[in-house]
C-alpha cells in the first residue's frame, strides 16, 4: 500500500462529504486564525512599546532622589533635595569606561512668551551630553556648548509643540528671543519631533537650556531633580548602575547600614517591566485562541467517530477486498490530517487577513511572525494525528464479517 | 487438468458463546476445480454463511484444513489473509456494497488500490476492461444512485473481476433483484464461467442453482448432497422465455 494510494483514497473519501469536511475544518480554521491574529496583535503591541521605549534611549540610566525616611518621616519625592551637583562630579571623577554620557537635570514649569503668544511649558536645564543620552536630534540650528554652560548663557533649544504655539506665524524661530519667567532666551536650535511617549506625554513640549542658566536664574536652588547618564551599551548598563550607585553613596557619606537616599533606574529595566506585561498579554490571548484550536481538534475527533460508525460497511468492504487493518488506520488518519492541515492552511490565510484588517481599520500595530505560522501549522498536524488516531484505530480493529453485515 | 482451486478437509468451525459452544460446521470435505460454477445451498442455520466467510478468507476454521489455490490459510495472520483476499478472491455481495457518491470506474478500481504492484495507469486500464466485460462501458462516471440495481450489481461484479481472482465468491448476489435482472446477472455469470472463471455462488433459491454446473447442499453444518448438474439451464434462454414487458 503506497502512501500515494492512501492519499488518493482519503482524498476521495473526503470529496464524497465536502460539506461535512468543510464544517469540521471550520473549527480548525477559526482556531488557527485566532491564534495567528492574536499573536500578531500581541507581538505587534509589544514591539511598538519596545521600539518607542528604546527610542527614549535604551542605554539610559536615571538617578532620582528618594526618601530614606530620616527620623521616620517619609518625604514626598519632589521635596527631597538629596541630589547635588557634587554627585555628578563624583560620577565624572570615576572616568568609567561603562559610562559615556552624564548630565545633571533641573527643571521648572512656567509660561513661555513670544510677542503676543504664550504657552505653559517647562524648561529643562542640562549639559550637551543630554541630547545623546535621550537620543534627541537637532532639526535645525546648533546645540549650546560646554562653554555656554560655564557662562550660564541665555540660549535655548525648542521642541516642536513649543514652536507651534509660540511662532504661530510660521517664522523661523532660530535667532529669535523668547522669554521664560521673564528671562530672555535666544533660540539657537530646534529638535526633531518625537511624538507622544507610551505614557501619553508630549515629548516635544520641551525647552532645553544650559543647566547653569536654569539653576541660577530660574529655580535658584542647589539641588538637582535628577541625573541622567548613559551606558556605552545595554550590556554595560548594569555595571554602570553599580558604579553610579557606589559613587553617589560615597559622596552622600552613607554608612553600609543605611538605605540609598536616591534611586538608580535603567531604561533596560523599564523596558523589561513593560514588555513583560505585554508578553503576558500575548500569552493570555494565544492561550484563549489555543483553546479554540483544541475545540477544533475535538470536533475532528467527533466527526471521525461518527464517520467510522457511518462507514462501517465501507470499512468491511475495503477489508474484504484486501485492505489490511493498517491500511484502514492510515486512511482514516490521513483523512483527519488532511482536514486539519487544510484547515490550518485556510486558518493561516484567514488569520493573516484578519490581522491586516485589524491593523488597517483599528490602526493597531501588528507583527506576524513566521514562528507563529509554523507553530500553529505544526499544532494543526499534531491535532489531526492526535484526535484522528483513536477513531482510525477503532476502524482498523473492526471485524470484516461484522462490518459487512452492519446495518 | 483437474486444477484444484478449493480444497476442504474435515473443516470444522465452532463458536463459543458464553458457556455454550455452537458448532456451525461439523466437518466438511469437498474440492472445487478450476472452471467450475458451484452453488452452495442450504436453509438458514445450515452453516452457509460460516462456510462463505471461511471460503472468503474472512474467517478461519477451528479445525480441519482449507487450501485456497494451494495455499493453506491456517498459518496466515490477519494481514496475510487480507493480501490473499486482494489477489485470489472477488467478492459479490447481496447489497452490492458500492461506495456512495463515487463513480463506477472509481468503485471498480478500489481493490487495485490495495495492491501496490499496480500503477495508476494500469489500474484505470483494468477497471475500464472490467466494466466493459460487464457491459457497462457507457456508465463509467455514473454514481451508484444513478444506476439501477442490476447495473449496480454489475459494477460490483466488475469490481470482483478487476483483480483477476482465482475465484468469484457471490453471496446471495441476486437476492435484491427481480427475476429478470437476476437472470441477467446469472447470464453474465455463465458468460464469465464460460471464459474460464471459477464461480462459487451462495444462494437459497433452487431456481438460481439450476444455472450452475454443480450444487452443494448443506444441512446442519454437514454436507447433505453434492451433485453435478449435467445439464445446467441457460440463463439467456430463461431470459428469452420471460414475457418481454410487464403488464402494467
Amino acid at each position: 500500500m503506497s502512501i500515494l494510494n492512501l492519499l488518493k483514497i482519503a482524498f476521495r473519501a473526503l470529496r464524497r462529504n465536502k460539506l461535512r469536511a468543510f464544517l469540521t475544518m471550520l473549527g480548525v480554521i477559526i482556531g488557527v486564525a485566532a491564534v495567528i491574529a492574536m499573536m500578531a496583535i500581541g507581538q505587534g503591541s509589544k514591539q511598538s512599546i519596545q521600539s518607542s521605549l528604546s527610542g527614549m534611549g535604551s542605554n539610559m540610566i536615571t538617578v532620582q532622589p528618594q526618601s530614606n525616611t530620616p527620623g521616620s518621616v517619609r518625604l514626598a519625592g519632589s521635596s527631597i533635595q538629596t541630589l547635588k551637583l557634587e554627585d555628578v562630579e563624583a560620577i565624572k571623577r570615576l572616568r568609567s569606561d561603562n559610562i559615556n554620557g552624564l548630565s545633571p537635570v533641573v527643571s521648572s514649569g512656567g509660561q513661555a512668551i513670544k510677542g503676543a503668544n504664550n504657552w505653559p511649558t517647562s524648561i529643562t536645564g542640562i549639559v550637551p551630553d543630554y541630547l545623546h543620552i535621550r537620543q534627541l536630534e537637532l532639526q535645525d540650528g546648533i546645540m549650546f556648548s560646554d562653554n555656554d554652560v560655564k557662562k550660564s548663557a541665555k540660549v535655548c533649544l525648542l521642541g516642536k509643540t513649543v514652536i507651534d504655539n509660540l511662532f504661530t506665524d510660521g517664522s523661523n524661530p532660530i535667532g529669535q528671543i523668547i522669554r521664560f519667567k521673564s528671562i530672555p532666551f535666544q533660540v539657537i536650535g530646534t529638535l526633531v519631533p518625537k511624538g507622544q511617549s507610551n505614557f501619553g506625554q508630549d515629548q516635544d513640549d520641551i525647552i532645553l537650556a544650559p543647566f547653569t542658566t536654569v539653576r541660577n536664574r530660574i529655580t535658584a536652588t542647589t539641588y538637582l531633580q535628577s541625573i541622567y547618564a548613559s551606558a556605552v551599551s545595554e550590556a554595560a548598563s548594569d555595571a554602570a548602575t553599580a558604579e553610579i550607585t557606589a559613587s553617589i553613596r560615597e559622596s552622600h557619606k552613607l554608612l553600609p547600614s543605611q538605605d540609598n537616599d536616591f534611586q538608580v533606574r535603567t531604561q533596560a529595566q523599564l523596558i523589561a517591566t513593560i514588555t513583560a506585561t505585554s508578553s503576558m498579554l500575548t500569552v493570555l490571548l494565544t492561550a484563549i485562541a489555543g483553546i479554540s484550536l483544541l475545540i477544533g481538534g475535538i470536533g475532528i475527533m467527533n466527526i471521525m467517530y461518527v464517520s467510522v460508525t457511518e462507514r462501517t460497511r465501507e470499512i468491511g468492504l475495503r477489508m474484504s477486498i484486501g485492505a489490511r487493518g493498517k491500511d484502514i488506520l492510515m486512511q482514516f488518519l490521513i483523512e483527519a490530517v488532511l482536514i486539519s492541515i487544510t484547515g490550518g492552511i485556510l486558518g493561516v490565510l484567514l488569520g493573516i487577513t484578519s490581522a491586516y484588517l485589524i491593523a488597517y481599520f483599528l490602526q493597531w500595530p501588528i507583527l506576524i511572525s513566521q514562528s507563529s505560522i509554523v507553530i500553529s501549522f505544526l499544532v494543526c498536524g499534531v491535532t489531526g494525528i492526535f484526535f484522528g488516531y483513536y477513531p482510525a484505530q477503532k476502524a482498523s480493529k473492526l471485524d470484516p464479517i461484522e462490518a459487512l453485515r452492519y446495518e | 487438468m483437474a486444477n484444484k482451486i478449493l480444497e476442504l478437509h474435515e473443516l470444522k468451525r465452532e463458536f463459543v458463546m458464553g458457556e455454550m459452544t455452537v458448532r456451525a460446521l461439523k466437518g466438511l470435505s469437498f474440492e472445487i476445480n478450476a472452471g467450475e460454477f458451484v452453488t452452495i445451498m442450504g436453509s438458514s442455520g445450515s452453516g452457509k454463511t460460516t462456510l462463505l466467510n471461511i471460503l472468503g478468507c474472512l474467517d478461519k476454521p477451528t479445525e480441519g484444513s482449507y487450501f485456497l489455490d494451494g495455499i493453506d490459510i491456517k498459518g496466515l495472520d490477519r494481514d496475510e489473509l487480507a493480501g490473499l483476499r486482494n489477489k485470489k478472491i472477488g467478492f459479490v455481495f447481496q447489497s452490492y456494497n458500492l461506495l456512495p457518491r463515487t463513480n463506477a470506474l472509481e468503485n471498480v478500481e478500489l481493490p487495485l488500490f490495495y495492491n501496490k504492484e499496480i500503477t495508476a495507469d494500469e489500474r484505470k486500464e483494468r477497471a475500464i476492461k472490467a466494466l466493459e466485460a460487464v457491459k457497462l462501458s457507457d456508465r463509467f462516471d455514473h454514481t451508484p444512485s444513478q444506476l439501477s440495481g442490476g447495473q449496480q450489481q454489475r459494477v460490483a461484479i466488475a469490481r470482483a473481476l478487476v483483480n483477476e481472482p482465482v475465484m468469484i465468491l457471490a453471496d446471495e448476489a441476486t437476492g435484491n433483484l427481480d427475476t429478470r435482472t437476476s437472470y441477467e446477472i446469472m447470464a453474465l455469470m455463465q458468460d464469465l464461467n464460460a471464459q474460464g472463471k471459477t464461480i462459487v455462488f451462495v444462494t437459497h433459491e433452487p431456481d438460481i442453482a439450476a444455472f450452475s454446473s454443480r450444487t452443494i447442499m448443506l444441512k446442519d453444518g454437514k454436507l447433505q448432497k453434492d451433485s453435478i448438474n449435467e445439464n445446467p439451464r441457460s440463463a439467456k434462454e430463461a431470459l428469452a422465455s420471460l414475457p418481454t414487458s410487464d403488464d402494467y
